[in-house]
């Protein structure tokens, strides 16, 4: 005979205020590991967002990042005269040669003399083509040839002065805004662009930073990356997949979200487990009488046991909805921190994802579980005559 | 018998409830510690910071260089004493997790510069006349074992091949706050193989340390040097050097403000594991402290007991975690040693984890307290507990 | 002839329950003279208790005055009842109430700590108390080692050491059995003959009410 659920609802609810208490603690500690989950997948998928299969970059060897990065005109040149290199819609070479430096702003609501480094990219005119994740929301693209540029609508709503229509000072002279991109969940989002011809002037540079172009077809890439290490006039450069380049610039700072996250969340939830223990515990030791009195009239041990492991389950998932409702509205928050590889600002945000929810639930259900273990074993075993005895 | 032993014994009385909740809150007042420890991380660079040390980097981003030719301009600066330099070697130590410190220097202007860094005289010479030398400070000594002869590869990355450096000196800090856990190595060095291999990166350095003679002048020091440079090719930005190390700290400003938020919640779940023990103790004790006051006990001396019991628990739970600060804050230090060298715990921590358990003893205890207090004699009889 | 050492004066005492008046008490007088063993009798529900409580000092009344050797502890504030009650009474419980986390000794002692006295003083006070209730060798058993009978002597042991006006007593032989119940009454009764002490006694059980001078009843509030 199976002791009704409802025997385990009562008594939460009679003993609303400890409940509440283990009830808040445990949602606490699942917020905590959902917003670090989330927090680690929105970094994830802003790179796995931000570079193409399609793509493939071209960089100096040495270079962990693309603003320290060089390739000089006669390997850009060589490069895009290639086979592997996709034609585009005008029968040219689909490449884009890139000149990547930084400027200084100030986020909005920040002290003047607080600033961050964001990337200004100057591209070919294929640069936009080649990424079809950014499109021109407000304004117009610039023109080619002319001091004008375009900024992404998230760094216009985190900083100041970029707004559309106003110009910007730099490089000895005078940029003005006339569109804003969208650029969805990639790191192009921290980014302004303009055309690379102006850019090598304003900053007196030889040759560019980066080149990326369009894959001819699947293989085309092993081939072109074996090209580049046997040819000593480019071997000094390295190729990579959009995708992989974009991934590795965050890993350091991924890698640390994860890790401080898994090691941060470890012991929360150990304190999470003790307070369900010590809610339990109590709870088995305010109904000795009555669980002596169950077992009197005939209920077994293992009924017992179930019934106080399922109040220990049932306040652990309470906990752990609430926690991830709460951590789902972080999703509306975005940040911005100072990406480790390349010292320049990368926004994402938290993202939820099924996996994390469900990752989340069998989160809470386990320290539910572990933490509704001993006392729910200590209820099933108690000496029926001792436990009616009890006061 | 006093009021002191009584709180005592009640506290283990359960045993099992006083030993989790005890447990609870040492886990809690451990991650709180480790949280702020790591936070202190950041705020290192501050510390070690001199007034009369001023930082000249690229006006964007100190990761642009500057170029080598600069030094001899800034020098001339009205104001300055000594210019020196340093370069962000980089570099991989055997494995990506083995981080640490290395940069090129100028061991001549270096050692002026930093008189914080106390090496013996005849390690500071045999440094300064070997080409591929290096020196590393006694923290990192210590953790990798390294001892004046041995030769420490370095896989390059920024500055691509196989490099050498042969440890001459192992020098100390002066101060608490002094950094003892990187490399240094010649400049020459560093700046002859990259002229070889790509000459285009030759004669550069990553910033200048610039001695000023007055520490008062530091702004209008700073102002001259990039006056000096404005619309040129290298545009600079002088700051304090404990602005520069701010600097990093802003950058990172996201992460720490994350890591505040998580510490406070850490103290919400310390006080509610308090609370709930508290609560479920007064309420089983209403009879007995219904007879305390029968015996002429009063309503004070009762929430004496019960604000007794919460401080104690919380402080035994609060000691045991300070002491578990330590080990775990190593423990971490290498589970992340690719961003971490190490991790101090600063005395800081300690008060700060000490006042809040205290609050925090308070606090919990104190609806219960004073429920205790008000209650009336006879109602209080009545219970069961 | 001396005033009686209570003089319970036109006592009303109601409870409030919600919106709901209860009167438990109503305009009761009731005298009792130094060195009486009085009886309190009636069914549930009559207030006996509750007139023991207001004797007491545990709770207050709603109206009237209680007199105990002259004090009128109706209008005594809380703290200062609370040291009236530390100096003049003894309370006897049904449950005993002794503390489980203090030994024989400690649970006696414990009203001596609202005094002045030092710890030598308190420890002849304890062991006086002990040995007038025949405990002397328990001192240092915790209640869980104890029967029901030592536990209540225990408790009678707290009651009288700090030489109390009066001794009040709710059902103090209700959880025993017919033996232990027998030696309490007895040590009651010597405490009374031998010791002049003044108490007052709620019970059910008549073979109780026998070792009284006096036994009085109630019902629904009032004495008959």
């Amino acid at each position: 005979m199976k002791i009704p659920l409802s025997y385990s609802f009562r008594n939460l609810w009679t003993r609303r205020l400890t409940t509440s208490l283990t009830i808040v603690g445990l949602a606490l500690v699942v917020f905590v590991f959902a917003a670090i989950l989330m927090l680690a997948n929105g970094l994830e998928r802003t790179m796995v967002a931000t570079g193409s299969d399609e793509n493939a970059i071209v960089l100096r060897k040495s270079a962990e990042s693309e603003a320290l990065s060089s390739v000089g005109l006669d390997e850009s040149d060589i490069l895009a005269t290639q086979p592997e290199v996709a034609l585009g819609a005008d029968g040219k070479p689909f490449v884009t040669k890139e000149i990547v430096t930084m400027i200084n702003l100030s986020k909005r609501g920040a002290d003047a003399s607080d600033l961050s480094n964001v990337i200004v990219r100057g591209v070919s005119p294929a640069g936009l083509a080649l990424r079809p994740q950014v499109a021109i929301v407000e304004g117009r693209m610039f023109n080619f040839g002319s001091s004008e540029i375009i900024v992404s609508k998230g760094i216009q709503k985190q900083y100041d002065g970029v707004e559309l229509g106003g110009s910007i000072k730099f490089g000895g002279r005078s940029w003005k805004i006339v569109g804003l991109f969208d650029a969805g969940k990639t790191a192009f989002a921290s980014e302004l662009w303009t055309d690379n011809d102006q850019i090598r002037q304003a900053f007196n540079r030889q040759g560019f930073s980066v080149m990326i172009f369009r894959l001819k077809d699947k293989e085309a890439f092993n081939t072109i990356k074996s090209k580049i290490e046997a040819d000593p006039r480019l071997n000094d450069l390295k190729v990579l997949r959009e995708k992989d380049f974009y991934a590795a610039e965050s890993e350091l700072l991924a890698t640390f979200i994860r890790i401080l996250g898994l090691m941060v969340t470890i012991i929360f939830s150990f304190g999470a487990m003790i307070g369900a223990m010590i809610t339990m515990y109590a709870a088995v030791a305010n109904r000795t009488v009555e669980i002596g009195t169950l077992r009197a009239l005939g209920f077994k041990r293992r009924s017992v046991l179930a019934a106080f492991l399922f109040e220990s389950l049932f306040l652990a998932l309470i906990g752990g909805v609430a926690g991830l409702l709460i951590a789902s509205l972080m999703q509306f928050i975005s940040v911005s921190t100072t990406n480790f590889t390349t010292f320049s600002e990368i926004a994402f945000s938290f993202s939820l994802s099924p996996s994390i929810i469900i990752t989340t639930l069998i989160f809470a259900a386990v320290m539910g579980f572990v933490g509704g273990f001993l006392p729910s074993f200590r209820a099933a075993r108690l000496n029926i005559i001792s436990a009616l005895r009890s006061s | 018998m006093n009021l002191l032993k009584l709180i005592l014994r009640n506290i283990f009385r359960h045993k099992l409830r006083a030993l989790l909740t005890v447990l609870g809150i040492a886990i809690a007042v451990m991650a709180f510690g480790l949280i702020r420890t790591m936070i202190g991380a950041w705020y290192q660079g501050t510390e070690a910071s001199a007034p009369d040390r001023i930082i000249t980097r690229q006006a964007i981003s100190f990761i642009f260089p500057l170029p080598l030719a600069d030094k001899d301009q800034i020098a001339r600066v009205p104001g300055v004493k000594e210019v020196t330099y340093l370069n962000w070697f980089g570099g991989v130590y055997k494995d990506k997790n083995n981080f640490f410190a290395r940069m090129a220097c100028d061991p001549e202007s270096f050692a002026d510069i930093y008189p914080e860094y106390q090496l013996k005289p005849d390690e500071l010479a045999a440094f300064k006349k070997e080409r591929n030398a290096c020196i590393v400070g006694k923290k990192l000594a210590d953790q990798y074992h390294f001892k004046i002869g041995d030769v420490i590869p370095l896989a390059g990355d920024i500055f691509p091949g196989q490099w050498e450096f042969v440890v001459r000196g192992i020098y100390t800090g002066r101060d608490r706050s002094t950094d003892e856990s990187s490399m240094y190595f010649h400049w020459d060095y560093l700046n002859e193989r990259v002229t070889k291999s790509s000459p285009g990166r030759a004669n550069q350095v990553g910033w200048y340390v610039v001695k000023i003679n007055n520490p008062t002048e530091a702004a209008t020091v700073s102002e001259k040097i990039d006056a000096m440079f404005k619309n040129s090719d290298s545009e600079t930005k002088t700051e304090t050097e404990k602005a520069f190390a701010s600097g990093f700290i802003s950058m990172s400003s996201a992460i720490i403000s994350g890591l505040q938020i998580i510490s406070y919640v850490i103290i919400g779940i310390i006080f509610l594991v308090l609370a709930n023990t508290m609560i479920m103790t007064a309420r089983e004790r209403i009879r007995e402290y219904a007879v305390l006051k029968t015996l002429g006990f009063t309503g004070q001396h009762i929430a004496l007991l019960v604000f007794g019991e919460s401080l104690s628990i919380a402080l035994i739970g609060g000691i045991i975690g300070i002491a578990l600060i330590f080990p775990i804050s190593a423990g971490f230090a290498k589970a992340m040693a690719q961003f971490f060298s190490y991790l101090v715990v600063e005395p800081s921590t300690i008060i700060i984890a000490t006042v809040l358990t205290i609050m925090v003893g308070l606090v919990a205890g104190f609806f219960p307290a004073m429920r205790s207090m008000r209650m009336k004699i006879v109602d209080g009889l009545r219970q069961i507990g | 002839m001396a005033d009686a050492i209570v003089q319970v004066k036109n006592v009303t005492k109601t409870y409030k329950r919600d919106t709901i008046q209860i009167p438990v008490l109503q305009s009761l007088s009731l005298d009792v003279p130094e060195g009486e063993f009085l009886a309190l009798m009636g069914p549930s529900g009559s207030g006996k208790t509750t007139l023991l409580n207001l004797i007491a000092g545990i709770d207050r009344p709603t109206g009237g005055e209680i007199l105990v050797q002259n004090t009128n502890i109706a209008k005594l504030g809380e703290s200062a009842l609370a040291t009236w009650r530390s100096q003049h009474i003894g309370f006897v419980f049904q449950f005993y109430n002794l503390l489980p986390v203090l030994t024989a000794f400690e649970n006696v002692e414990l009203p001596l700590l609202l005094t002045k006295l030092n710890k030598k003083q308190r420890k002849e006070h304890v062991e006086t108390a002990l040995n007038v209730v025949g405990l002397a060798d328990r001192m240092k058993h915790y209640p869980k080692q104890l029967s029901g009978g030592q536990e209540q002597r225990v408790a009678i042991a707290r009651a009288i050491v700090t030489d109390p006006t009066l001794i009040v007593a709710d059902e103090p032989t209700g959880d025993l059995d017919k033996k232990s119940a027998e030696e309490i009454l007895n040590l009651m009764q010597q405490l009374n003959e031998e010791y002049k002490k003044t108490i007052v006694m709620v019970t059910h059980d008549p073979h109780a009410a026998e070792r009284a001078h006096k036994v009085r009843h109630l019902e629904k509030g009032e004495l008959l």
